[in-house]
């Protein structure tokens, strides 16, 4: 199991034949993932890296039953690129690119309305089920086959702390990449609830930061459940200052977003374990399993 | 990037929002003398800065006569305001803007913004704004409600007129309505992330008029908003800001000592919260983003051996992407090759090609202590800066 993607996870790549493309699309298949074919207008019918192309989305799944597509193209063209994939009727797409507008974004969210399609990003480092499936730029050489799922905001922060807990022998079943953008695709509660219904999670780290909604939201989520698998959750930025942006679209919001002291008491609030820093979670992640262990949480 | 008031005011005016008459000034004298061009009985002279909670900072004055209009501005041009946004340092004021003082019947706040949920459109809006209204939104969420902002039509009216009876603004409603919708074309049309107005008020004669303005365009429409650039051009940022905006880096100006050099934005906000645990202080944030080649971390380092503040750089490094461990290390040792002041390195790395890195370090002779934790470098990195102040 695992959410999103595995082994039966058939991959296109939008734009594999730019530069980061050809990197990333070499590493994933070096790494074991099924990549089937690029698209690139105006080169359909060639080939790169072994596989085919194609002049649009919709030819390359008819030819190859894709079902997922890394879309890894300028932030001019990202958006026409992920509303191309959700008319070709592709499952998951995963969205890398950096800096996409913000109104494009919101054209693709209200296509997503009313499909069946995931989007994890933009501005993501992808989503890891390691052993199986790689999708997105993250590194791989610390990834472990294991019960811990992860759902992030933040990319390289991530790849630290799947590192560390690797080292502590926790391994993952699936890490996702929500993306540091304001506006994205899959949030902290959709992972929450394929984590959920995911045999093979046992446990779920959140790693967030201040700005936005999606803490809070998974707080509210989690009180009106009973969740039934521990939660551990990162917030950073407790220390950044108010009203300026910090890196990510998404730490800056309209109306000044969350705190992180605030994101953090309402996920306690929830019976979330709260990692003290960086540092803490494969910690947390004992304390949580040990306490649920006793209160007889399944 | 937020725009400065009168440009706000500017945009938001050429799709049919109302706004006070107005002017800008840099000298006294000038903002004497454009007051005769100003329709209005009293003046407001306001600094033009590029953060927010200039009310209370005192960057908003009230002026009965052109020459009271000098003096305030006299007051104001050259002065260093301190908001909540704007950091310790403050933001030196070097434009006013002069404008007609409107004769307030109801203050509301109205927003708009695209809904991180649904992705369309979303009017936030108060019956009661003013300048301490952010204040009061932040300790109460309900101050401020929500109500999705659709295309202009009659349905869509006749929803928006239930919604603002609901939060009590009856008066005038029709003009209400209009401004709204006015403001919702500008929002479209111009790739803004938000459209801020507060107060909108109602005058006496039953106009609604964004008295203040706040308008956020995104940088990342650039390339097919060509004006863009020249918006933000006299936009004020401190130097090392915007040669860091120049090779990739994300850099934030912070009041401490300790020079933060990490990779990625969620690693430098992790980071800085360790500093800051452990009784440090960064300087900075600093994000050299995952695709960094070892000539823009080399940038990034120079900024922060220029940064007079700065006693001890600390390295938060995890490889990975297309900028693996050792492509940091070289940017470093790129920049102490070059660099007069050569400050203490303290390096917590890890991730792709880490042992490469930490053996680059050593070898070209940067002045490096490596950790196996963050907490141990972030400790080490707090001593060493406090013993830096103590001499």
């Amino acid at each position: 199991m695992a959410i999103f993607v595995n082994s039966e996870t058939r991959v296109i790549v939008q734009g594999m034949t730019g530069r980061s493309g050809t990197f990333y699309t070499d590493e994933a298949m070096r790494y074991g993932t099924t990549c089937v074919g690029g698209v690139r207008p105006g080169k359909g019918g060639g080939s790169h890296l072994g596989l085919p192309l194609f002049d649009s989305v919709q030819e390359a799944v008819d030819a190859t039953q894709a079902n997922a597509s890394l879309v890894i193209v300028p932030a001019q063209q990202a958006g026409a690129a992920m509303l191309e994939a959700i008319d070709a009727g592709i499952g998951v797409i995963v969205c890398v690119t950096e800096r996409v507008p913000q109104h494009d974004m919101s054209r693709v969210k209200q296509a997503l309305l009313g499909t069946d399609c995931v989007l994890i990003g933009p501005n993501s480092q992808g989503i890891l089920t390691p052993g199986q499936c790689k999708i997105g730029v993250m590194p791989t050489g610390n990834a472990k086959p294991g019960h811990i799922g992860i759902a992030s905001r933040s990319a390289s922060l991530t790849s630290e702390i799947l590192a560390q807990c690797s080292k502590a022998g926790l391994g993952q079943s699936t890490t996702v990449g929500i993306g540091g953008d304001t506006l994205h695709g899959v949030g902290f509660v959709d992972c929450l609830k394929r984590f959920r219904d995911d045999p093979e999670t046992e446990v779920v780290v959140l790693i967030g930061e201040i700005g936005g909604r999606g803490e809070e939201e998974a707080a509210a989520y989690l009180e009106t459940v009973d969740y039934g698998k521990p939660v551990v959750a990162l917030v950073v930025g407790r220390h950044a200052p108010r009203g300026r942006r910090m890196g990510h679209g998404g730490t800056l919001s309209a109306l000044g977003g969350g705190s992180a002291a605030d994101k953090i008491a309402r996920l306690r609030a929830t019976g979330v374990e709260i990692a003290a820093d960086a540092d803490d979670v494969a910690s947390a992640i004992a304390r949580a399993s040990a306490h649920s262990n006793k209160t007889g949480a399944k | 990037m937020f725009l400065a008031e009168y440009q706000s005011k500017e945009l938001l005016a050429q799709y049919g929002v109302v706004v006070p008459d107005g002017r800008q000034a840099r000298s006294p004298e000038d903002a004497q003398r454009l007051c005769k061009d100003i329709d209005a009985r009293k003046y407001v002279v306001k600094a033009q800065i590029g953060a927010g909670g200039r009310g209370l900072a005192g960057g908003i004055r009230f002026a009965a006569t052109p020459s009271n209009v000098a003096d305030e501005a006299r007051r104001l041009l050259g002065d260093v305001l301190v908001t909540e946004q704007t950091g310790s340092a403050g933001e030196t004021v070097e434009l006013v803007h002069i404008e007609a003082a409107i004769d307030i019947v109801q203050s509301c706040f109205v927003a708009i913004a695209l809904d991180p949920s649904s992705g369309a459109p979303i009017l936030l809006a108060s019956g009661a704004g003013g300048v301490e209204f952010e204040q009061r939104a932040r300790m109460d969420e309900d101050t401020v409600q929500g109500c999705a902002l659709p295309p202009d039509s009659a349905e869509a009216r006749d929803a928006l007129a239930t919604f603002l009876t609901g939060i009590g603004m009856t008066d005038a409603q029709d003009a209400a309505i209009d401004a709204i919708y006015a403001a919702r074309l500008a929002f479209m049309s111009n790739d803004m992330t938000l459209v801020e107005i507060n107060p909108f008020a109602r005058s006496a004669d039953g106009r609604w008029i964004a008295v203040d303005a706040k308008v956020a365009i995104d940088p990342n429409a650039g390339f097919r908003r060509p004006e863009f650039a020249s918006m933000v051009a006299d936009r004020p940022a401190p130097a090392d800001e915007l040669a860091a905006q120049r090779h990739n880096i994300n850099l934030v100006r912070l009041d401490g000592n300790i020079g933060v050099v990490a990779n990625g934005a969620g690693l430098g906000l992790a980071t800085n919260d360790m500093i800051m645990d452990a009784g440090g202080k960064p300087a900075n944030f600093m994000d050299i983003r995952t695709t960094a080649s070892s000539m823009d971390v080399a940038r990034g380092i120079e900024i922060l051996l220029g940064d007079d503040r700065v006693r001890a750089i600390l390295l938060t490094i995890h490889g990975g992407g297309m900028t693996s461990a050792d492509t940091v290390a070289e940017g470093v040792n790129f920049a102490y090759a070059k660099a007069k002041r050569k400050l203490p390195v303290i390096a917590y790395i890890s991730g792709k090609h880490a042992d490469w890195g930490h053996r680059i370090l050593r070898e070209r002779k940067v002045p490096v202590e490596s950790f196996d934790t963050i907490t141990a470098a972030v400790g080490r990195v707090a001593e060493l800066a406090s013993q830096g102040r103590a001499r």
